[in-house]
């Protein structure tokens, strides 16, 4: 359904095409990075702390150089003049605090996993066995490992910062003159209004891939070539040079098929490091490819915050004032996006809503775990969980119906655009619509008369119904704003299209695909442009050398940022062709249209004389006849910086049973309807909805990186890491509303993060929807049997989330608090043991 | 990962495959499907000198009849199991649990005597296997000997198979139209049971005449539940009185405490899945 329909002339746009770069993927006839062999080759294997936090006291590596194979062996005392430091390309605050952060650990480990020594050797077995001769003599120290005692800085992290807090980031509407004071707006609401307070946990994930991360650098040539299953090509090359002191244009980084990041390949790793610094000293191509174990344990993490709200409303339900106090875990270091990733939220925990006044405040906390970073949604997820969360405890402290208590607070369609109280202009969107259309989809009203039903029956299994209406900043971004946030690059994207003699295009972009379908919707905006046919336009990319210009692939930006540069580039070749054209068919370029492939003078009607863009393009080449002046070239180029972020919105439904007996947790029905503007290829938005709802459902119920209380990561191995499959999840109900983007002539507002941003709240809502009447109102994520289960025995007993043992859902107890008192002693705490404490 | 080398045989015969073992004393290691030992040797927890590869000994693979019992070969396959109509008609339990093992290219390569010695107590063959009074024919340079289910496990992937033994077969009564359920407890399909209870019962009119419990991750083996069993004897089949009867099934056992679930909720669930296995293998 679409509440916009534009009349489109296009033939590609729209058109569910299957994805070009699937038969290479899925036959398995294509190179990843690990299927490299270069004559000569060697093969790393990393030497890893076991150890959170601990001094390295002397490395013995004799007895590995002695081993069948070895070349080298590298320590991080060898290496320690050049290695530079891995790159942090945002510092939130002037005075942020941050640890040098070694590629390979010098005299101090500071999390498990890091790497201390390194093995080169002939084959990738003899470097792994000669890494178990490595002899590493450490003295253990005190580690910070719960985010709450970092914070308080019980132990610390790095103890020459002599804190573990890193910086204390914050947005205030009133200071900003976007909105008013939440402090005054909250005070009122205690008199004569409702105060909501609560705290979550968004429990900390592993974006694990599918292809774990490989890295080949061969130092042979002239340049340094770098084969690396990345997202990021042109940053790492960027930060290659930078961080290693490598004139950039020695450095070629070429991405090939990558398979899969969400986030997790947005990074500079010191593994990517390490493999050009063996391939440097060696004079050899060298190997580093990870197993899954070291996958888990070393490539970053992401979420991991503690979220206290405060939000006041109106005895009416109006919303006025949220105000946000994060803690977010950085883990041991700062790697690109680190300390900026909770701040992505920044700006999205008003999400649809109407606010009065809003206050934001993040405080990045470094512990001895694995550093995190980007996942799937980065800093938008969480803050959608939060809010979405707070909406339905709003809901329950008002006693009114979740929707349309949303419904009253949202921005109605014809306020568009809508300038947030964060002072974002949200440029489009209608919630009425995708709510309207989800609601019908879903059988609201059906599945609420079952849940009541099976409440009066007192059924053992439950139902539970969780709403998420969300909208997300995407489009990664304006420059500008980018520079506003203290961000060490720009947001712009780059593409060349070239017009071949024969006809045939070729287009170049600056977005590094990772599975995301570029190639494919690339050249349907091509070929609809220029009026050739959708096979007759190949995309190249993924390769410093062939594309030299771009910010890659992440955010969800590629479409609206680089394939908007794509439009660009082909609207200067018809451009360039015009006046060829018109030289062609004797007339005046400004009497020429340009339609479906053919330039003819306007209003000729059928029988007039036209000419192909093949046909100018082959003209070109030939140049025997160009009018005066004119280059003999139609290749464009176009770098487009976005004006303003896009965002997407949608409304999700979940309904779940509960079984109260054991506490299991079962996905009944899930239907979502998403704005995410003008879509190019229905199959690859709703493949990208139901990859993103899979890992947005996983936080929800599955996924969670624990470690114990010596710092080791227990869910080291998907046996413990319960990363779904599609037997655990359902068949999805997924469909759209179009209301377009006007920030960019596509009118696309971006997809890849959209189903993870928003399902892990409607689904945790569901959960906890069925067993409110239980007496329970919250449940950690991931909503275990067990944690279910422990939520409804305890019920009643105390008003402390009983799942949650370190969480207060009141956290100012001196105010008086909207919500009931439970019946039950503050003090119960049996049976408070989470499953992942 | 990679393994540290190793040296690996494939024996043709089960006396080659024992003098193999008496050769290599302790630096040998049996593999079967693999499917639990090449995890651990890539992990490097393991390095033996030599693997002692059984999947050429053929007398060791296959469903037979020997009148009072089905005699199921070490390497027999776990999909050969699924489809074999012997083990689909006498010794139904099995086959139930078998069914739950992790997915499709496992079962094609995992071995029902591979997952018994390996002795996994999250492992689904054990408990089954105990249920159906199986008796496990090992044998060894000193020959051929018969180990009940109680001796057979003796903790955490230990078995009473010495290192120059092998487990050659598995003998189980026939259990020819009784009502079986296997009860898996996971939180994602491809996951080891967090519990799982087998329940096989024999039913006579409204009341269930005879039942057999066994269960998975409740201790270090695989456990009996013989005071539930004798506790449902001649219990009509209906809900109240088969919860009565499983209140006790987790007395005095000793589950892990893990990130699936602590040993108390463990004992919750055993219970709950007890009644729920008992009266769906019942017909309720
Ligand atoms: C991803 C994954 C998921 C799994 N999920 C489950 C699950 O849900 N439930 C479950 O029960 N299991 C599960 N398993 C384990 C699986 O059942 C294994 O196949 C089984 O445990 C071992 O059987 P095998 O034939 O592969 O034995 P191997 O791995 O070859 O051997 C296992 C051990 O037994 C010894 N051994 C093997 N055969 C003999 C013999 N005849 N005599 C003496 N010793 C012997 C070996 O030396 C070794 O120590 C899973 C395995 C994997 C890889």
């Amino acid at each position: 359904m679409s509440v916009q329909t534009e009349p489109r002339a296009s033939r590609e746009i729209g058109n569910a095409r299957k994805r070009k770069e699937d038969r290479r993927l899925i036959t398995g006839r294509t190179r990843w990075t690990d299927n490299l062999v270069l004559p000569g080759m060697l093969h790393l294997a990393m030497v890893r702390s076991p150890f959170a936090h601990a001094k390295i006291l002397s490395v013995d590596v004799e007895q590995a150089k002695a081993a069948p194979g070895v070349v080298q062996v590298i320590t991080g005392a060898d290496v320690a003049d050049v290695q530079g430091a891995l790159p942090c390309a945002w510092p939130i605050t002037a005075d942020q605090k941050a640890p040098d952060h070694p590629a390979i650990a010098v005299d101090r480990v500071a999390f498990s996993g890091e790497v201390v020594a390194v093995v080169v050797a002939a084959s990738a077995a003899q470097a792994r066995d000669a890494a178990e001769l490595v002899d590493v003599d450490y003295e253990q120290l005190p580690a910070a490992l719960d985010l709450k005692k970092a914070r308080a800085d019980e132990a610390l992290a790095h103890p020459d910062l002599g804190t573990n807090t890193s910086a204390v980031w914050q947005f205030d509407s009133a200071q900003a003159g976007t909105g008013g004071d939440v402090d005054e707006l909250i005070a009122a609401a205690r008199v004569d209004g409702v105060v909501v307070e609560r705290e979550f946990r968004n429990q900390r994930l592993i974006p694990s891939f599918m292809e774990p991360r490989s890295t080949v650098v061969d130092p042979t040539g002239e340049q340094f070539v770098m084969w690396s299953s990345t997202q990021v090509p042109h940053i790492l090359r960027l930060m290659l040079a930078t961080t290693l002191g490598v004139s950039e244009s020695k450095v070629r980084v070429i991405a090939p098929d990558v398979g899969g990041g969400f986030g997790g390949k947005l990074q500079v790793t010191p593994e990517e490091v390490i493999t050009f610094l063996a391939a440097r000293r060696t004079g050899r191509p060298c190997k580093y490819t990870e197993t899954r174990s070291e996958s888990l344990l070393a490539a970053h993490h992401g979420r991991d915050q503690w979220q206290k709200l405060t939000l006041a409303a109106d005895k009416d339900g109006t919303v006025r004032a949220l105000k946000v106090d994060i803690t977010a875990d950085m883990g041991a270091y700062l790697g690109l996006v680190t300390a900026g990733t909770p701040i992505l939220g920044a700006f999205m925990y008003n999400s649809i809503y109407t606010f009065d006044a809003y206050q934001f405040t993040c405080t990045n906390v470094f512990t001895n775990k694995t550093w995190t970073d980007a996942y799937r949604g980065a800093g938008r997820p969480e803050a959608t969980f939060a809010i979405e969360r707070m909406m339905d405890e709003l809901a329950v402290e008002l006693g009114r119906e979740p929707m349309e208590l949303r419904q009253q607070n949202w921005i109605r369609h014809e306020q568009f655009p809508f300038t947030s109280v964060c002072g974002l202009e949200y440029d489009s969107g209608n919630y009425e619509a995708a709510t309207a259309r989800a609601m019908e989809l879903f059988d609201y009203d059906g599945l609420r008369r079952e849940q009541t039903e099976r409440r009066e029956r007192g059924d053992s299994v439950q139902l539970g119904i969780g709403i998420s209406t969300f909208t997300e900043m995407c489009g990664i971004a304006p420059s500008r704003m980018l520079g506003e946030l203290n961000y060490g690059a720009g947001g712009w994207e780059h593409a060349d299209v070239r017009m071949l003699a024969t006809g045939k295009v070729e287009v170049v972009t600056g977005s590094s695909a990772h599975g995301q379908g570029h190639e494919t919707a690339w050249s349907q905006l091509v070929a609809d442009k220029l009026g050739v046919a959708f096979e007759d336009v190949e995309v190249l990319h993924g390769d410093t050398q062939i594309a030299p210009k771009g910010l890659d692939t992440y955010g969800s930006r590629s479409l609206v940022v680089g394939g908007q540069a794509v439009v660009r580039a082909a609207d200067k070749v018809i451009e360039k062709a015009k006046p060829i054209a018109a030289h062609l068919l004797e007339a005046a370029a400004d009497d020429l249209e340009f339609t479906d492939g053919r330039f003819a003078v306007r209003g000729a009607g059928e029988g007039g004389k036209s000419v192909s863009m093949g046909e100018v393009a082959l003209a070109t080449f030939a140049a025997h006849d160009l009018p005066e002046g004119i280059e003999p070239s139609l290749d464009s180029a176009a770098t487009f910086d976005p004006v303003n972020f896009s965002f997407p919105h949608g409304t999700h439904l979940c309904a779940v049973e509960v079984d109260t007996e054991t506490g299991q947790v079962s996905m009944r029905r899930y239907v979502c309807v998403d704005d995410v503007g003008t879509i190019v290829n229905p199959l690859i938005v709703e493949g990208q909805i139901h990859g993103g709802l899979a890992q947005g459902i996983a936080q929800a119920l599955w996924e969670e990186a624990v470690f114990d209380d010596q710092g080791t990561l227990v869910s080291g191995s998907f046996v413990d890491y319960t990363l779904p499959t599609a037997a655990d999840t359902i068949s999805f109900v997924t469909d759209n509303t179009v209301t377009p983007a006007t920030t960019n002539d596509i009118g696309a507002k971006g997809v890849g993060e959209a189903g993870c941003i928003a399902s892990t709240p409607a689904v945790v809502n569901s959960v906890i929807d069925a067993v409110r009447h239980l007496g329970v109102n919250d449940i950690q994520m991931p909503c275990t049997p067990q944690r279910v289960w422990t939520a409804i025995r305890t019920a009643g007993r105390t008003t402390a989330d009983p799942t949650t043992p370190e969480s207060t859902s009141h956290f100012d107890p001196d105010q008086p608090n909207q919500d009931p008192p439970g019946p039950g002693d503050h003090t119960g705490v049996d049976d408070q043991k989470g499953t992942g404490a | 990962m990679i393994p540290a080398s190793f040296d690996y045989v494939a024996p043709a015969t089960l006396d080659e495959a024992l003098a193999a073992l008496q050769r290599h004393g302790d630096g040998a290691k049996i593999i079967a499907g693999g499917q639990s030992l090449l995890p651990i040797l890539r992990m490097r927890l393991n390095a033996p000198e030599i693997l002692v590869d059984l999947g050429k000994v053929s007398e060791l693979r296959g469903v037979f009849d020997d009148g009072p019992g089905l005699v199921i070969g070490a390497m027999t396959r776990y999909d050969e199991l699924l489809s074999d109509p012997l083990a689909g008609a006498h010794a139904k339990l099995l086959v139930d649990a078998v069914a739950t093992v992790a997915d499709p290219q496992i079962r094609h390569r995992g071995t029902v005597g591979g997952a018994l010695a390996h002795a996994d107590p999250a492992g689904d063959v054990g408990a089954p296997a105990l249920a159906l009074d199986a008796q496990f024919v090992v044998v060894g340079p000193r020959g051929q000997r018969v180990v009940d289910g109680a001796d057979f496990f003796v903790d955490h992937f230990t078995t009473a198979v010495g290192d120059d033994e092998i487990l050659a077969a598995i003998r189980i009564p026939k259990h020819t139209g009784w009502g079986t359920r296997y009860e898996k407890f996971v939180r994602v399909v491809h996951q080891w049971s967090i519990v799982g209870v087998a329940a096989a019962v024999r039913v006579e009119g409204d009341t269930i005449a005879e039942a057999k419990i066994g269960l998975t991750n409740m201790g270090s083996t695989p456990v009996r539940a013989r005071s539930a069993e004798q506790a449902l004897a001649g219990v009509p089949i209906e809900e109240g009185a088969v919860a009565a009867a499983v209140a006790s099934v987790a007395e005095g056992t000793n589950p892990p405490s893990d990130l699936q679930g602590d040993a108390d909720y463990r004992r919750h669930l055993a219970q709950v899945l007890t009644r729920r296995a008992v009266l769906a293998a019942a017909g309720a």
